[in-house]
């Protein structure tokens, strides 16, 4: 894209720790992501939580560094930082001037081989774990988001990566340093290095860095499915809150881009059909809006809206006829705006590069290889409305499960739940 | 990077930093209007009208604006605040000449009574979403009781009442006195052609109306105390604060921010070692918001009921001590460090530098590269941001709590 070009590199080292990098020469910072397979999905059912509590413990003290000197030296040196925690990793960003990348790889080399762990840290770890869960009650949407996505994937992909108060609280510290000792490791990491670097000097820094760290962290715990699909969550509110959801194909998936199209027609911009439907049309909304959910190798639709009680029922009647009457197609002109804004939304997210960073290691766990930019956009320029159409007319989105939340349950009509 | 400058013979003013390797364009039209222009029986027009902006000009509906938007892949929106009203996008350079176009439509809208009826729906479940989440409304109340009467007291939404019974012509009256050339700065950053760029300004916008306009200044008298709200079914206690800071026309406002920074900080700061490092909250911050003719230290605490008391006289003790003794020259060298490497990494996209370069321009008049910021992050000295934190105590501020538990409010103490 533009007139730069794309450089990429990648290797695996003998531990199987994976370092994949894209060069960004015009930028002069640097962006680093790394991917410990120890995410939330791994908890056991009663210590939920766990990854996320365990994400709070490495932070506090790693290396020759305790918990205070950790954070200022990151300060010090300009790193600006980031942790989450996903169902399959715990994810580490970092992003500062390019000068500073050796400073950052070994922080994060301290974090996974040598935290510290201190005891005297898990309470206040706990209790600000459980103040987080608890301010989450608060928040209408991600209440909702949480009702519905226990009941959109299997378990145990479907929890809320925190866990729950009744199951962080019985966590001990001795799960905290079995979880590191099981689940940080090299087979299955992945380490992404995006911006202005020299590859060479990086694979040997890392080489170094990361020579002493060994193993492969075991495999999940099999899946199971509730399948409670309607649900009315009674809730304090002036608006209520209703959320739908319905399963789509995976991003490894060779239809990927054309459930991706379909959604940019449903949701991708302001004249999209659900904007133009529910807001533009009806005024029944502020916010509604739909995303796409990839975890490992299922893949959802997630769409949200939020409105006055008394004018919810209309609202959930057309925001799931606009999902159904997608079975019937999309037209040309809607495809080619999706086709402009995900090429525009591509060339953006290359001006960042954390984001780039970030994106290298997705592809790389969802796929296996990371697709370059120019890989992308050929996808996006050979899509055709006859293909998603066929796509649409072959899995028109159906099944779906239906959350409301508010002052008063909703009637769900039979045909579609 | 390169800063050119050009203004029309109507008053507008066009600026752009323009980086030749930049694979993007960002346009923003940043307008001198916002909740702090109103009166309280027009409170919420200037958001009103940011919103109107999208339904229509001239011959063009809201499906055409939406659909020639999307068809260009911009990401773009609107926003409104106390003092400006920001329209933008992002798009690639080819676009750039469409997406000014557009926006130039966004700024002379039609306002047509049908779609002012239907998009009043819209800012009303827009004012209820808001009532739906922490901190459940009382953000506003604690600004109306600081600012007492001041303008910048009132919401930028507006309120049920007043958004109610807004028309259309009030509206456009209100459009017509503030939305003139003189009162709009047109930015650009990235992958810019300026001489294009002042031709574009001179084909949408040369026709806009040049007559002056003047913005009422007012000194704040702030009022103080604690006002509690029970609210029995949030989980969470929550805690905003507002107390005097120096106005964005001062240079004390640098010293604000690094203050903020020291103490209030995501990370780090005394209010993280106080509150988050030992799970006591969580969520804190500190925040500066200037303004022409007034400041504020702005503080945000949420945390569990029972441990609010405590937190309290913490933070009263924190805000003491940063009052009596001051920062550290540790600190500030600190905050130093990962202000200049925030500066370098903003420098990564023009959206960033957009909002960076309109606002400054908008309300300071001034214009300030990279390099300039970096050189302020070096020589800003220790006395200064003391001298603001003694200047300007935290303690002495407006408190509003709502959460599960309820306590007599306090009266108000003007004396503070």
């Amino acid at each position: 894209m533009g007139s730069h070009q794309e450089l990429q590199f990648f290797h695996q080292f003998d531990n199987g720790l994976v370092l994949l990098g894209e060069s960004m020469p015009w930028l002069d910072s640097v962006g680093l992501a790394l991917a410990i397979p120890a995410g939330s999905a791994f908890d056991p059912e009663d210590r939920a939580g766990l990854a996320s509590l365990t994400t709070e413990m490495i932070l506090r003290g790693a290396g020759s560094r305790d918990s205070r000197q950790f954070l200022e030296d990151l300060e010090n040196l300009g790193i600006i930082w980031s942790e989450s925690v996903s169902r399959k990793h715990i994810t580490l960003t970092a992003a500062m001037r390019a000068n500073r990348l050796g400073d950052a790889l070994s922080i994060f080399a301290d974090v996974v081989l040598r935290p510290r762990l201190p005891q005297e840290e898990l309470e206040p770890a706990r209790l600000g774990l459980i103040q987080d869960i608890r301010a989450d009650r608060d928040v209408p949407e991600i209440k909702l988001r949480r009702e519905l996505r226990r009941r959109t994937f299997p378990y145990p992909w479907n929890r809320p990566t925190q866990g729950q108060e009744e199951t962080v609280s019985v966590i001990e510290w001795q799960d905290v340093r079995d979880f590191v000792d099981q689940r940080f490791r090299p087979g299955g990491a992945v380490i992404g290095v995006a911006g202005r670097f020299d590859w060479d000097e990086t694979k040997t820094l890392v080489g170094n860095l990361f020579k002493d760290w060994t193993g492969v962290a075991p495999s999940p715990v099999p899946w199971r499915w509730e399948r409670e699909q309607v649900k009315h969550v009674v809730y304090d509110s002036q608006q209520t809150h209703i959320g739908i959801a319905y399963r789509s194909v995976p991003y490894d998936d060779p239809r990927y881009f054309l459930a991706r199209a379909s959604l940019g027609a449903l949701s991708g911009g302001t004249s999209a059909r659900l904007f133009t439907e529910v807001r533009e049309k009806r005024g029944l909304c502020y916010a509604v809006h739909a995303t796409y959910q990839v975890i490992g190798n299922m893949g959802a639709v997630f769409c949200y809206s939020g409105t006055t009680a008394e004018r919810a029922q209309e609202t959930l009647e057309v925001l799931l006829a606009e999902i159904t009457r997608l079975k019937d197609g999309i037209q040309d002109e809607e495809l080619q705006r999706v086709k402009v804004q995900l090429k525009s939304s591509l060339v953006f997210q290359q001006e960042s590069s954390v984001s780039r960073a970030r994106s290298l290691i997705s592809d790389w766990l969802l796929l296996g290889r990371v697709r370059s930019v120019i890989e992308l956009k050929q996808a996006v320029d050979a899509l055709v409305t006859e293909d998603v159409n066929r796509f649409l007319a072959e899995n028109p989105p159906n099944d779906f499960t239906i959350v409301t939340l508010g002052p008063h349950p909703l009637e769900v009509p039979r045909a579609v739940s | 990077m390169q800063f050119l400058s050009h203004t029309l013979p109507n008053g507008l003013e066009i600026i752009a930093e323009c980086s030749p390797s930049a694979f993007s364009t960002a346009l923003g039209f940043f307008v001198r209007v916002g909740a702090r222009d109103e009166s309280v029986e027009i409170s919420g027009v200037s958001h009103f009208l940011e919103h109107m902006a999208f339904k229509g000009s001239g011959a063009r509906t809201a499906e055409d604006i939406n659909r020639e938007f999307d068809e260009i892949g911009a990401v773009y929106n609107a926003m409104t605040s106390y003092d400006s009203t920001v329209y933008y996008a992002s798009v690639l350079p080819e676009y750039a000449e469409k997406a000014f176009e557009l926006l130039a439509c966004l700024i002379q809208p039609a306002i047509r009574p049908d779609d002012f009826e239907l998009e009043k729906k819209v800012i009303l479940e827009e004012i209820r979403m808001y009532l739906d989440q922490p901190p459940y409304g009382v953000d506003e109340t604690c600004r109306s009781r600081f600012f007492n009467a001041h303008p910048l007291g009132r919401s930028v939404l507006g309120t049920i009442e007043s958004i109610s019974q807004l028309t259309p012509d009030r509206m456009r009256a209100y459009h017509q006195q503030r939305y003139t050339a003189k009162n709009i700065i047109v930015a650009a950053t990235g992958c810019i052609d300026f001489e294009k760029l002042v031709e574009f300004a001179e084909r949408y916008c040369g026709h806009l109306n040049s007559e002056d306009n003047e913005r009422i200044q007012l000194r704040p008298e702030p009022a103080y105390g604690t006002h509690w709200h029970h609210k029995p079914s949030a989980t969470q206690q929550y805690l905003i604060q507002i107390a005097e800071a120096p106005p964005a026309s001062t240079t004390e406002r640098f010293a604000a921010r690094f203050l903020t920074a020291i103490v209030g900080g995501s990370s780090a700061s005394r209010l993280y070692w106080e509150f988050i490092d030992p799970g006591r909250a969580d969520s804190v911050s500190l925040s500066y918001e200037g303004y022409e003719d007034a400041g504020i230290f702005v503080t945000f605490l949420s945390c569990a009921p029972e441990m609010l008391t405590e937190n309290l006289e913490r933070l009263r003790k924190v805000y003491n001590q940063i009052e009596t003794d001051g920062v550290t020259s540790e600190e500030l060298d600190r905050v130093k460090n990962k202000l200049a490497s925030a500066l370098v990494l903003a420098a990564e996209r023009p959206a960033t530098r957009l909002f960076a370069i309109g606002s400054e321009r908008l309300t300071t008049g001034e214009y300030r590269s990279i390099e300039d910021d970096l050189k302020i992050v070096d020589t800003i000295t220790l006395d200064e941001v003391n001298r603001v934190a003694e200047k300007y105590p935290l303690n002495c501020n407006a408190t509003e709590i709502v959460g599960p538990i309820a306590q007599p409010s306090c009266e108000l103490r003007k004396t503070c």
